[in-house]
């Protein structure tokens, strides 16, 4: 539906509302505060119109013109054709865009491409290293946590991003590090096994 | 089964795993595949082979809807009524037309998925078209880019004149409520609902009351029982809340069309789509390579998936339409609200002399919201009265969803047979191992109830303090549904690689693996070497994901055409291997006599191929010994499925919050093909009845007629925070009626869930909730804290 609200509207009120409060475990960017605290580069949201900017993603340089409303999904699935993130919601209610920026977890429907500035992104296609496959995506096909595998790549992204922070993970902890996502098919149970699985392993 | 063809007899096994089981002689056509034995003995049927597509799934490379780019492709997006009800007396499209990069506009003046007025409109109506919800689709656009597309929309100049409108179910039963159809309607009901043979009533708002199914004399019946109970129960909206919400891409060209669908039935839209567009069949293709979720909402060509092939053909550039999720919670389908008194009469002794149901529910402007199969058919009772009606509101049709009419349905009967137990003093198991007539729940029971620790269980309300915990239990029936016209190819080309073929579409079940372990087995080779090539029409057609079917149709012909395959392999080794045909067994990866002497790769074999490969097409025929039922294309078994699922929950009756702590479910499915894949349906099942039970409602406002929660943040669902232990209790159940024997558990596994946690509370708190969801208002109602109607919205 037409919106009455434009995501440019909605993102500035979300960011003042969000600067210095954790809201969900799968972090949104607090994107005014972030790039001012390290120096870096940040476009503002008021200067208007396409510009140049490179994104690094997956260890790659991506040269892309981004209009200063495109979310960083955006630019994933459109221009960079990475379309292994999913866009479920468009405004970060069921974690299926999540991403890593600079390593940890973001909703990437909701974060700005021009607010990336030299951050670094790693996608579902940019986990595996060379042909292994993360931990995590081998228990994953192991324990059967897929059913129709759209939300998939999102719950993977946070669930790796848990074992980079928490070697020892509980099963409470992977249910708060996956509680920003939706999965309709129901493999919250079968998530929760194979991350644990995976830190097992991980661990050796 | 074919008639007239050749047959010969052959026996299969029959009973329950862990029983012992029996033999069972069956006449079925000449070139059947033998029996299978029981999944113990077998290879790769009944086993956790992992996902054929999982690490597609998990690398991001899985190609959905969503992700499909053709050259050229064009942007299409709907625009929507914002009134519930209006007249649409004009609209102007030039404005849109001129803006650049704008390619195609064109108003929408049919549309499909809900009630249709039986008799023509007067000409002064026509062109003059009614917008019946918030959503209706009036328009649409394709343009180069989403942006244009989207400031095309803004430019369309669409008038209405404002009528009046009602959303709320019980409003819409007045008789001064505003009539959202002025004349009598017809169109397709689905299942759960009992078919009428002939339309029913219809006055005002209200269609109905069918009472089609009802049997005996439920009045006498209930004048002759000794114990009565009375109750009404009610249900609300769900929606379906796919991930990928219905997503479409149509490419129109000269020579046909093709259509990239997340949909549930390939073969299904590929046949609308030629009626509607007047093409023949064999020029329409539809492709789906992988479904980002369905629940029966993504059955049908929809009127988006229409409207992109109309912009299609006029722009002559492929367009894609992908509804965003307003759109999807506003219009693509939802389960029925319903409100359901239901009165059960018994003797003393248990036996049911009578049952009637009274039911109202809304599909908002479409038909279906009868929910009578499961009363019908669950126990043995010889006085069955029901009456059903539709009810119309300014809301988006509803649709099959998840074991339609059989969820809200067993809400209401499972608490009504815990109350009936109650009543008559007897433990609620003990009441249905006396009405319940099937076999295999009284194992589900048992086997059940040993492992969530029913003799645990306390009296209604028992725990002091402020949190109360309960267990509860319910049961569910389900058809066992069979299509037709599922078929497959089986190929085994000359290097010793094998392809399946069928137009059959994953909707996230794994039937991909489930067809690669059933050719595997039986051409002794491994699932991993068995190309799958399925969501495509270009190959035999599949059958459709819904009614928990496509295991039951294509696993069977999938048997078959491997064995033909097969046999027509060991005919050419045959000599090279001085050996008869029938002496010849293909395993682990080789041909070899079963009698000893010499053997080959299966590889080798191929190469004796005297053409470029073997094939052989399968389609499902009849069960053995005939179905119960027969519509059309589809059949159902004589056994239908069942399943039983107990849980506990956790009430604090101080903030109202009701916590599931754990669900176990005894489950039936005929032979389980893999167990794995079926464990995480289940799961899906159950997660699916938590969340309507506690959580999910759309919420209309009465006085604009919108939709208040038509989002992910404010329509809630559950998340892995609220998901239970899960247990699950998966039967073999052999009956010896196919090739594989194989059932559907899809459905089964979300029709208890809610009634057995209702009847948990009822155990916790003492007092019975008969509304969904259990929010902690309900609760709080429930327990006399708040007046009962603030707990409506």
């Amino acid at each position: 539906m037409t919106s009455s609200i434009s995501r440019r509207e909605f993102l500035k009120g979300t960011s003042a509302i969000l600067t210095g409060a954790t809201m969900f475990e799968t972090r949104l960017p607090t994107a005014d505060g972030a790039p001012q605290e390290n120096g870096k580069d940040a476009v503002r949201y008021a200067e208007a119109g396409p510009r140049e900017v490179v994104l690094e993603v997956n260890g790659v340089p991506h040269a892309v013109t981004v209009e200063p409303q495109m979310t960083v999904a955006e630019i994933l699935r459109g221009p960079l054709g990475l379309t292994g993130t999913k866009i479920g919601c468009d405004r970060g209610a069921c974690g299926a865009c999540t991403v890593w920026v600079d390593g940890a977890p973001v909703l990437s429907c909701t974060m700005l491409a021009v607010d990336l500035g030299e951050r670094k992104l790693i996608t579902i296609e940019g986990l595996a290293r060379g042909g292994a496959l993360h931990p995590v995506q081998s228990a994953f096909i192991a324990h059967d946590a897929i059913q129709c595998g759209f939300c998939t790549p999102g719950l993977v992204m946070s669930c790796a991003a848990l074992l980079e922070s928490n070697r020892n993970p509980t099963a409470e902890d992977v249910k708060a590090a996956i509680s920003g996502h939706l999965c309709r098919c129901g493999t919250y149970p079968h998530v929760i096994d194979a991350t644990l699985d995976a830190a097992k392993t991980s661990r050796g | 089964m074919m008639v007239g063809g050749d047959m010969r007899t052959q026996n299969h096994p029959l009973g329950v795993v862990p029983g012992p089981l029996r033999e069972i002689e069956r006449l079925v056509p000449t070139d059947e595949a033998p029996p299978l034995a029981a999944n113990a003995q077998l290879v790769w049927i009944g086993k956790p082979v992992p996902r054929i597509n999982g690490r597609a799934k998990v690398t991001g490379a899985a190609r959905f809807t969503v992700d499909v780019k053709l050259p050229g492709m064009l942007y299409g997006r709907l625009l929507r009524s914002p009134h519930p009800h209006a007249r649409l007396v004009a609209l102007d499209l030039a404005a849109a037309q001129r803006h650049p990069g704008v390619r195609a506009v064109l108003a929408i003046n049919e549309t499909v998925g809900r009630a249709v007025e039986a008799e023509e409109p007067s000409a002064t109506e026509r062109g003059k078209r009614r917008v019946l919800y918030v959503g209706d689709v009036v328009a649409s656009v394709a343009a180069d880019t989403p942006q244009a597309a989207e400031a095309a929309l803004r430019l369309i100049r669409a008038e209405y004149e404002a009528l009046p409108f009602v959303v709320d179910i019980e409003n819409a039963r007045q008789k001064d409520a505003p009539v959202v159809f002025e004349r009598p309607v017809h169109g397709e009901g689905y299942a759960g609902a009992i078919a009428a043979s002939s339309p029913p009533p219809q006055q005002g708002n209200v269609r109905g009351p069918n009472r089609a199914g009802s049997r005996g004399n439920a009045d006498e019946g209930l004048e002759r029982s000794d114990v009565i109970v009375e109750a009404e129960f009610r249900t609300q909206v769900q929606t379906h809340c796919c991930l990928e919400t219905h997503a479409v891409v149509a490419d129109w060209r000269a020579d046909g069309l093709t259509v990239y669908m997340s949909t549930q039935y390939t073969a299904g839209v590929r046949t609308e789509l030629a009626r509607a567009f007047g093409l023949p069949l064999a020029r329409v293709r539809v492709v789906v390579d992988v479904m980002g979720g369905g629940f029966g909402s993504k059955s049908g060509a929809g009127n988006y998936v229409r409207a992109a092939v109309a912009l299609s053909r006029q722009a002559g550039a492929p367009v894609r339409i992908v509804l965003d999720r307003e759109e999807e919670q506003l219009d693509s389908g939802n389960r029925p609200a319903t409100v359901q008194k239901i009165r059960i009469g018994a003797k003393r002794d248990g036996t049911l002399s009578a049952i009637a149901l009274d039911e109202y529910g809304t599909a908002g402007v479409g038909l279906g919201a009868g929910v009578g199969f499961i009363a019908q058919g669950l126990y043995t009772c010889e006085n069955f009265a029901i009456a059903q009606s539709d009810v119309f509101i300014n809301a988006g049709p509803g649709c099959a969803m998840r074991a339609p009419g059989n969820v809200p349905g067993a809400f209401a009967l499972e608490q009504a047979i815990d109350e009936l137990a109650e009543k008559l003093g007897v433990d609620p198991l003990a009441l249905r191992e006396r009405i319940d007539p099937s076999p295999v729940r009284r194992e589900e029971r048992r086997l059940g109830a040993a492992r969530i620790g029913w003799s645990r269980r306390h009296a209604p309300g028992a725990d002091s303090g402020a949190i109360k915990r309960g267990v509860g239990m319910a049961q569910s029936v389900w058809s066992a549904n069979v299509h037709t016209l599922a078929s497959c190819e089986v190929r085994i080309l000359r290097d010793g690689s094998v392809e399946i073929l069928s137009g059959v579409q994953d909707i996230g079940t794994g039937i991909g693996t489930v067809l690669a372990q059933v050719v595997a087995e039986e051409l002794g080779l491994r699932p991993e070497d068995i190309v799958v090539r399925i969501g495509d029409t270009d190959f035999p057609p599949g059958p459709p994901s819904y009614g928990s079917m496509t295991t039951a149709s294509l696993s069977p012909p999938a048997r078959n055409a491997s064995h033909r395959a097969l046999r027509e392999l060991l005919e050419a080794v045959a000599p090279e291997l001085g050996a008869s045909p029938q002496d010849l067994v293909a395993r682990d990866g080789r041909i070899s006599s079963a009698n000893g002497g010499r053997s080959m790769s299966f590889r080798e074999a191929a190469q004796h191929i005297r053409s470029e490969r073997i094939s052989a097409v399968a389609s499902r025929s009849e069960d053995y010994g005939g179905f119960a039922n027969r519509f059309g294309d589809m059949g159902s078994a004589r056994a239908m499925l069942g399943g039983v699922q107990f849980a506990e929950v956790a009430v604090d009756v101080e903030t109202g919050i009701v916590r599931v702590e754990r669900v176990v479910a005894a489950q039936d499915c005929g032979r389980p093909m893999n167990p794995k894949q079926i464990e995480s349906q289940v799961q899906g099942g159950i997660l699916m009845g938590v969340s309507y039970a506690l959580y999910e409602k759309r919420v209309i406002d009465r006085h604009t007629g919108h939709v208040l929660n038509a989002d992910l943040e404010q329509y809630k669902l559950v998340r892995a925070r609220e998901t239970p232990a899960i247990e699950l209790i998966l039967l073999e159940n052999y009956q010896g009626t196919s090739a594989t024997d194989a059932y559907g558990i899809a459905e089964p596994s979300n029709i208890a869930t809610a009634p057995a946690i209702a009847n948990a509370v009822y155990n916790a708190i003492g007092v019975r909730v008969r509304e969904l969801p259990m929010t902690p208002t309900a609760i709080f109602a429930a327990l006399g804290r708040i007046p009962p109607q603030w707990a409506r919205a």
